[in-house]
């Protein structure tokens, strides 16, 4: 993995100092929280409902132990004892102090970590496919452009100010596990048919209340030239996204605005430009960074076979491990989805056991998933029991991924400011309902996801079953959608019909995938059951006995 | 209000007229930009353009970035003063992007301007000020 030498090191260490210079400002009413305010979000701290939140960048999902170890360090310092992973594959402390702020900062510095521009209308942490350099299925590991642009992005004097929040996410592979077309920017790897590498570029896709699938906005870009193109895309998108409403400011309103073609012949046009200047960096800086990213040494001939004999470990086995692209080797998902749990919270202590298992199991190496999960991205497939068993001694050993209670929920009214319902009580009631895994399993893969509010922080519009939180004349009401994905299928879920309660939204979601359960074919997922056979069926079974 | 300047020469004295007025009457030699105006209508008269108030009604709309570096880029060596809501936590990313002249609404302690400026040891990417990136410093 990356590793800073000493001008990313001396960067972040004068971060921590104008950050600790700001924060000195506001306490002593030098500045006001009007001009305190995009500073502060542009070092991850929001203010919520009971304290301030610090969110704490991990770029594109990837960290090793010792990282790992400091953020449970963190949590027990300054927290109170939790980190909460979150879907852009960060981590967030949601009991910080203003005075502490500063000092979090210098620790997290020690392990050339950061909080720099997690928030605020900037371009945010890279994400990236978590898989990423694992995976069978990849054209090349995109976390070496994503380094590139993290680089490029980190305190860019044109784009710190942006109409609104700017989100980029690099993949290498077909599947796409990082939800890439509902991004600012999406980015994929792929070979052109003379064999050289570059990317599709996707741009304008998102979730809040317009959510939109991005549009392919240019088919093959040579990598050497991604710096100058996406400074090309965010000149644009600077000068003429909307900044006279709040809720049109991000760039998929523009793009739709002016229709893909004109805000393709605009970037191309600056893009002719802005490549005159020379801003992309030389090859071999991609090469230095390659290199830190190349695969550990991991034996081809290490044994494949795995002892089935405990069922438990099987079932985890099936559900959560996948193979790694070397033989003998596997990829593992560790779940932070407990049934009656907070999706992607960890304890401190879990959070050093699972520091842990990478250090002595996957070369150093976690990721975080932009699901809410832990990936351990190289272990060799005889350690599988003694990962296991040792998950299962810290209750990190759920088996449901990509189950029906593997749960994306935003914090919700419980923490965030803007909520207009809870979403972490109403993912607890799922996972207690769905509690039984044989259940679970006969269902298959339905991605579940819940906001607090219309801007879709849980990614309701990609679940497969997406509940968002409204109010209704000031009571907690929930919507309900179905048909929403975020992976290579994208697209956008539907609204089924009026809205529930929180019990009367668990026992919805019940009769439909029990109405999915009956009216399946052979194979079929309750995604392509909805899309086969449409709404009508399950709109049915939930609104049958529903008062008038 | 306080003009902070980063060039040796006068300050320019003609007070700017609006980009309209400038496109036209033709001798004006100072011209102001806001946020909404395209900076690149300008480009057949930087020759004699000595001064661009790029206007910042708002910190926080940061179209003057796009604006400044489009005429660095372009060639404009007059001054580039960003004017209005100018904070000392903007000088940094202002003077990358190109501006000269700081004409803020605020009082701004040059000393604390200063401090700031010299705060941060390297840059990552190429922008309109002299700093070379640290991709250019790692491979020479
Ligand atoms: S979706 Fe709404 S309630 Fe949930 S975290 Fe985002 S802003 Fe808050």
């Amino acid at each position: 993995m990356y590793k800073y030498d000493e001008y990313d090191q001396a960067i972040v260490d004068a971060r921590v100092e104008e950050f600790r210079d700001q924060c000195n400002r506001r306490l002593s009413g030098e500045m006001t929280e009007d001009q305190f305010k995009p500073l502060r979000l542009m070092n991850g701290l929001y203010l919520q409902l009971h304290a301030y939140m610090l969110r704490v960048a991990v770029p594109y999902g990837t960290l090793d132990s010792r990282q790992m170890h400091m953020l449970a360090h963190i949590a027990r310092k300054y927290d109170r004892g939790y980190g909460h992973f979150t879907t852009r594959q960060n981590l967030q402390y949601n009991w910080i102090k203003l005075d502490d702020a500063a000092d979090i900062l210098a620790e997290l510095a020690t392990v050339e970590m950061h909080a720099i521009q997690t928030s605020g209308n900037c371009i945010r942490n890279i994400s990236a496919d978590q898989y990423a350099g694992a995976a069978a299925d990849e054209v090349a590991d995109p976390r070496p452009y994503a380094e590139l642009l993290r680089q490029w992005s980190t305190f860019h004097p044109e784009f710190l100010l942006l109409p609104r929040k700017f989100k980029i996410a690099v993949i290498g592979a077909d599947e796409d596990r990082a939800a890439m077309k509902l991004h600012d920017i999406g980015l994929k790897l792929v070979r052109n048919a003379a064999g050289a590498l570059g990317f599709e570029v996707y741009v304008g896709g998102g979730q809040g209340r317009t959510p939109m699938v991005a549009p392919l906005i240019r088919e093959f870009l040579p990598a050497d030239d991604l710096v100058s193109y996406l400074e090309a895309c965010l000149r644009v998108y600077n000068r003429y996204g909307r900044r006279d409403n709040l809720y049109k400011a991000r760039i998929k309103i523009l793009v739709h605005e002016i229709g893909a073609d004109e805000y393709r012949r605009q970037v191309e046009e600056e893009y002719l430009h802005v490549k005159t200047l020379g801003l992309d960096p030389p090859a071999a800086e991609l090469e230095r960074i390659a290199a830190m990213f190349a695969l550990p040494p991991l034996d081809p001939n290490a044994p494949g076979e795995i002892e089935r004999s405990d069922p438990d470990f099987a079932l985890w086995l099936d559900q959560q491990v996948v193979d790694h692209k070397v033989p003998g080797h596997a990829i593992v998902t560790i779940s932070l989805k407990p049934t009656g749990g907070i999706p992607g919270d960890a304890s401190a202590d879990q959070i050093d056991a699972m520091a842990k298992l990478a250090q002595v199991f996957s070369h150093d190496e976690l990721r975080v998933t932009h699901a809410q999960n832990i990936v351990l991205p190289h272990v060799r497939k005889a350690d599988l029991y003694a990962i296991w068993t040792r998950l299962e001694e810290t209750g990190l050993a759920t088996p449901n991924l990509d189950l029906v209670t593997d749960i994306i929920a935003c914090p919700g009214l419980d923490y965030c400011a803007l909520a207009n319902a809870r979403s972490i009580p109403l993912a607890q009631k799922i996972t207690e309902r769905f509690a039984n895994l044989d259940r679970q399993r006969d269902l298959g893969e339905v991605k579940l996801k819940i906001s607090g509010c219309i801007n879709a922080c849980g990614h309701h519009h990609a679940g497969h079953i997406g509940i968002l939180g409204v109010d209704r004349k000031g009571e907690e009401n929930y919507q309900l959608s179905f048909g929403g994905s975020g992976a290579e299928d994208a697209s956008v879920g539907k609204i089924i019909g009026p809205g529930f309660s929180e019990d009367g939204v668990v026992d919805a979601v019940e009769k439909a995938l029990e109405t999915y359960r009956g009216i399946r074919v052979e194979g079929e997922r309750f995604l392509d059951t909805y899309r086969r056979v449409g709404p009508e069926p399950f709109k049915a079974a939930i609104y049958e006995k529903a008062p008038a | 209000m306080s003009l902070i300047r980063f060039r040796v020469d006068e300050a320019h004295e003609e007070p700017a007229v609006t980009l309209d007025a400038f496109l036209g009457q033709s001798n004006a030699t100072a011209v102001r930009v806001e946020p909404g105006e395209d900076a690149r209508v300008l480009l057949p008269f930087l020759d004699r353009l000595q001064l661009i108030e790029i206007a910042f009604p708002k910190f926080r709309d940061g179209r003057g970035y796009s604006s400044a570096r489009i005429l660095r880029e372009s060639g404009f060596t007059g001054e580039l003063r960003a004017a209005g809501d100018v904070l000392l936590d903007q000088v940094v990313i202002l003077r990358r992007c190109g501006f000269d002249a700081l004409a803020s609404d605020h009082v701004l302690d040059l000393a604390k301007v200063e401090e700031a400026l010299a705060r941060f040891p390297a840059v990552y990417q190429k922008a309109a000020d002299a700093k070379p990136p640290v991709w250019a410093l790692r491979h020479g």
